[in-house]
């Protein structure tokens, strides 16, 4: 071994690239879960941080299929591209796919036009802590980046829940290392966050030097829309009301962040291929999660929907 | 003041050639670093200028961040870069940060992870978790106030935890004037902290975060500084994972990939090393060896990968090994140990108990282990050694760690994956400490473990008994050895293996470099107790006759034997009693005072609490003594 080591500085160091350091750093991440807990899921969102987080899983257990489900906490209002990629990246992974539904947001008709907050916290929120109490979770991968936004600056990688998945950010774990402390009284749960220290930029290189299959909508192409308070929404199915007078006018869209439809503003935009979507990221001027109704309120508001539970 | 200074993104090349841009982006290195200083000295706003200079701020992160400015900055009308990195709610009103937070930033060379640490006081152990994983540590220095406690401690931090890169950031350089007469008298001052604690090596840069002198660009108010800027420094240190190459291959296996039984694949992180096919490896603490078969990924088999590189490799051979064990260079394998001295940082509001079993997390093994009361606490304040009884929140000390079996391990300076640990509450699951190990306390631990294929179940088998330790303690002149001799010969006639190892005899040979203070009294015993382990691992009956008068040394044998192999045989002599045998005259000899510790006289015994047989022999014949004992020990 001396000698293949002196063999290989001879040769000169091998300088991993930062891709490289995150892409292993992930997959540390992901199999110290699967080695240490119970019953991991992870939660997948079909958004373009979720294809990288499940193609890293795809290699971090290879030639295994990912020892866990993939779960989908599904708000009925998804883009119809997402449900199909949904369906077929699960299957092509060969991991097994859970849809949760909110069944009392069902019941109710929660819907993002007529209920507004209601609508995120009740599907998302409730429904998240639903399927994960359903199905007796420990620990649930989540594809939150601490670049998105301040708070998240500051969360762990491994983010401790308690029985009622609130998180205290006073009360978080010290992570040393690559030492993460995966011990929980029964009950708790632990969201892990393998992206951690990924950004933007990060996650469409990646996605371009390995070729991950990602949503349509993130490249533009001409789609039928309305303008609602600054926001370009799409008009992705029937169920969307158009008001008085309101005539879909076709425009060149992408998306720079995907969720429910008629909550997620689109860019104009003429990028179509992934080198000119990143050019475009590059030259742009406003932030990812602008085009995201639900945390514009205030600044802390992140912050809050965490304490309450929201991923 | 907050003039934009030149960003380190090529606009153009982005606009005119969006490939040529990422294919020049996409072999971009990582480098982490810290940034420490105390709450007023512009951490924050240097932090938010290089996030700033850089392009990390979006336009409506900007809106947001100017009207902020307005209303709670500190800076008047101009932009508070503070605002841009001080997150959690509780912490802006309080205008200070209170826990580590990770930013990210890019150059051309590099992209960046800075983890923003506090300068608060109580808060060493975010200080030390930001810069575990650090390659370098940026501590700041306000240019008016120079060198302060705060620094001190920092900076010794920064040293404790192995980051070999310190740069001094001079800051608010723009309120003394540019005066390089100022800068100087820190950077000797700093130097001479720096050496007493054993920074070797510092690089000091005067510079203003709010003014951008000296961080993307070189400033034209410090003509006398030649040095690099922050920025081009930054780019250019050694990473510890291209040193880290060079070193001897080592891998904690994190995860056995089984998908079918064909296959059996070894996952974890690369720690340390080169790794190719063909390499001869060995398992520890096992011992085994193999060579390495297959570096298999998803994109088809590797022939070479290096430290800090996640993998699952394959071996040649069918050897066991499971998550915990340490894949390593056969013929440069790390040591393994069970008893250590080590640095512990506390991190949990209820303070360390000695003694008391936590959880240790090195690796990917988690074994059980108890910290010993301190031999040295560091006051932060003066960095002097305090003697302590323990350690509280915060505190930093000197400990031994004994773990429950061995583990491969090397001294942290070495191997931060194989030399850091966690130590976890097993009540409250909390993470309560941070350690590292300095060295294994017996130097026999640099001998490794070999593997053998005659097990100690074989050795015993072959011989047709149960192997086992009859442990005789009791006074001299008590009747250990006589009574010790008359078992052995009973079982012997039986056709029993056996070995008798009798004090006299060893202290001839084996311990004859030992006399009788507490601590050689503790180290024969220790010995011995080693001894009587391999002659029952090779199946034998051991008897000792020794007066082993210290409960702790005959508790430490019993805990090194397989449960139920040990037996305590007390042979209760009173005093009084084995005095006026004196068969050796040794008695007389202390009580005039010409043999010192011995014990009974001036030196204690302390008896058996539970003594597995206990022989009064005021009632009891030697001869039937050892046929009690004999019956009990083919009884089992």
């Amino acid at each position: 071994m001396n000698d293949t080591t002196t063999a290989g500085a001879a040769e000169g160091t091998r300088h991993l690239t930062h891709l490289q350091r995150l892409e292993s750093e992930s997959i540390h991440i992901l199999r110290e879960v699967v080695a240490e807990t119970e019953k991991p899921v992870m939660l997948y969102s079909v958004g373009k941080d979720s294809a990288v987080m499940l193609h890293l899983a795809k290699k971090a257990f290879y030639p295994s299929p990912p020892p866990f489900p993939l779960m989908h906490v599904d708000t009925t209002w998804k883009f119809q591209d997402m449900y199909r990629l949904r369906d077929r990246a699960a299957a092509e992974a060969g991991m097994e796919l859970i849809v949760h539904q909110n069944p009392e947001a069902k019941a109710r008709g929660i819907n993002p036009f007529d209920h507004g907050g209601l609508h995120t916290d009740m599907w998302k929120t409730e429904g998240l802590k639903q399927a994960l109490n359903e199905h007796g979770f420990d620990a649930a991968f989540g594809g939150a980046r601490r670049d998105e936004e301040k708070s998240r600056a500051k969360e762990r990688v491994f983010s401790f829940r308690s029985a009622t998945h609130r998180w205290d950010p006073k009360s978080q774990r010290p992570e040393l290392w690559r030492l993460y402390n995966a011990r929980k009284a029964k009950g708790e749960s632990i969201r892990v966050f393998p992206l951690s220290n990924w950004t933007e930029l990060d996650i469409w290189q990646y996605i371009l030097a390995e070729n991950i299959e990602i949503v349509p909508l993130y490249l533009a192409a001409p789609r039928p829309t309305v303008v609602r308070d600054g926001l370009v929404l799409m008009v992705d199915d029937d169920r969307f009301p158009l008001k008085e007078g309101e005539e879909p006018v076709e425009r060149s869209i992408r998306f720079r962040t995907l969720g429910c439809y008629p909550l997620t503003g689109a860019v104009e935009s003429t990028a179509s291929t992934l080198s000119e979507v990143i050019q475009e990221m590059l030259l742009t001027t406003t932030s990812e999660r602008q085009g995201r109704a639900i945390d514009h309120d205030q600044a802390a508001s992140m912050e809050k929907k965490k304490q309450e539970g929201y991923f | 003041m907050a003039t934009q200074s030149s960003s380190y993104q090529v606009d153009g090349l982005i606009a005119e050639d969006i490939d040529a841009y990422l294919a020049l982006h996409q072999n971009k290195s990582l480098l982490r670093f810290i940034t420490c200083g105390s709450v007023d000295d512009g951490k924050s706003t240097l932090i938010g200028r290089l996030l700033y200079d850089s392009k990390m701020i979006f336009e409506d992160q900007l809106a947001s961040l100017e009207a902020d400015s307005k209303r709670v900055g500190t800076q008047g009308q101009e932009i508070d870069f503070a605002l841009l990195v001080d997150g959690l709610a509780a912490e802006r009103e309080q205008g200070i940060t209170i826990d580590v937070a990770y930013r990210f930033f890019a150059t051309e060379k590099r992209k960046f992870i800075v983890a923003d640490t506090p300068g608060h006081e109580q808060y060493t152990r975010n200080m030390v978790t930001g810069a575990s994983t650090a390659d370098c540590a940026v501590i700041l220095i306000d240019g008016r106030k120079g060198v302060l406690t705060q620094t001190r401690r920092h900076s010794y931090l920064a040293h404790l935890i192995g980051i070999r890169h310190i740069i001094l950031a001079v800051n608010k350089m723009d309120l003394v004037d540019y005066d390089e007469s100022r800068f100087d008298e820190i950077v000797a001052d700093y130097r001479e902290f720096a050496t007493s604690i054993g920074i070797k090596e510092f690089t000091a840069i005067p510079l203003s975060g709010l003014a951008g002198d000296n961080i993307a660009s070189k400033s034209e108010e410090t003509p006398w500084y030649d040095g690099p800027t922050l920025i081009e420094h930054l780019e250019t240190i050694e990473l510890d994972s291209d040193r880290d190459q060079a070193k001897p291959f080592r891998m904690p296996v994190q995860w056995v990939n089984r998908p079918n039984l064909d296959f059996r694949g070894f996952a974890g992180v690369i720690a340390s090393g080169t790794l190719r096919p063909g390499d001869p490896v060995r398992v520890l603490p096992s011992g085994r060896t193999s060579t390495v078969a297959r570096i298999v990924t998803m994109d088809g088999d590797r022939d070479v990968a290096v430290a800090e590189e996640s993998v699952t490799v394959t071996l040649a051979d069918e050897i066991d090994c499971s998550r915990g064990d340490v894949i390593a260079a056969a013929d440069a394998p790390p040591q393994t140990a069970d008893q250590f001295q080590a640095t512990i940082v506390w991190m949990d509001a209820d303070e360390m108990l000695p003694g008391r079993a936590y959880w240790m997390k090195m690796g990917t093994r988690t074994v059980s282990a108890t910290v010993q009361e301190p031999k040295h606490a560091v006051d932060m304040n003066s960095l002097a050694e305090l003697s302590v009884k323990t350690l509280g929140l915060n505190d930093i000390g000197v400990c031994e760690v004994y773990t429950d079996r061995d583990i491969a391990f090397e001294p942290y300076e070495e191997n931060h994956d194989l030399g850091g640990f966690i130590l976890i509450d097993k009540m409250t699951n909390a993470t309560v400490a941070a350690g590292m190990l300095d060295f294994a306390l017996r130097r026999s631990q640099n001998v490794h473990w070999q593997a053998v294929d005659v097990t100690r179940e074989a050795h015993a088998s072959i011989k047709n008994q149960k192997p086992c330790v009859l442990w005789f303690t009791g006074l001299s002149g008590s009747g250990k050895s006589t009574i010790a001799n008359l078992v052995e010969k009973k079982l012997h006639v039986m056709g029993r293996h056996t070995f008798l190892l009798d004090g006299d005899n060893i202290r001839h040979g084996l311990n004859r470099d030992l006399g009788f203070t507490d601590a050689d009294r503790i180290e024969n015993i220790r010995r011995i107790g080693d001894v009587a382990k391999l002659m029952a691992d090779a199946g034998l009956i051991v008897l000792t006759a020794f007066i082993s008068p210290f409960r702790a040394e005959r508790d430490m044998v019993r805990a090194i034997l397989p449960e139920g192999e040990f037996m305590e045989v007390f042979i209760n002599t009173p005093l009084e009693v084995a005095e006026g045998r004196d068969t050796k005259g040794l008695y007389a000899k202390a009580r005039q005072g010409k043999l010192k510790n011995f014990t009974g006289i001036d030196s204690p015994y302390e008896p058996p609490e539970n003594p597995d047989i206990e022989v009064d022999t005021t009632k009891m014949s030697a001869e039937d003594a050892a046929e009690a004992i004999v019956q009990r020990v083919l009884g089992r």
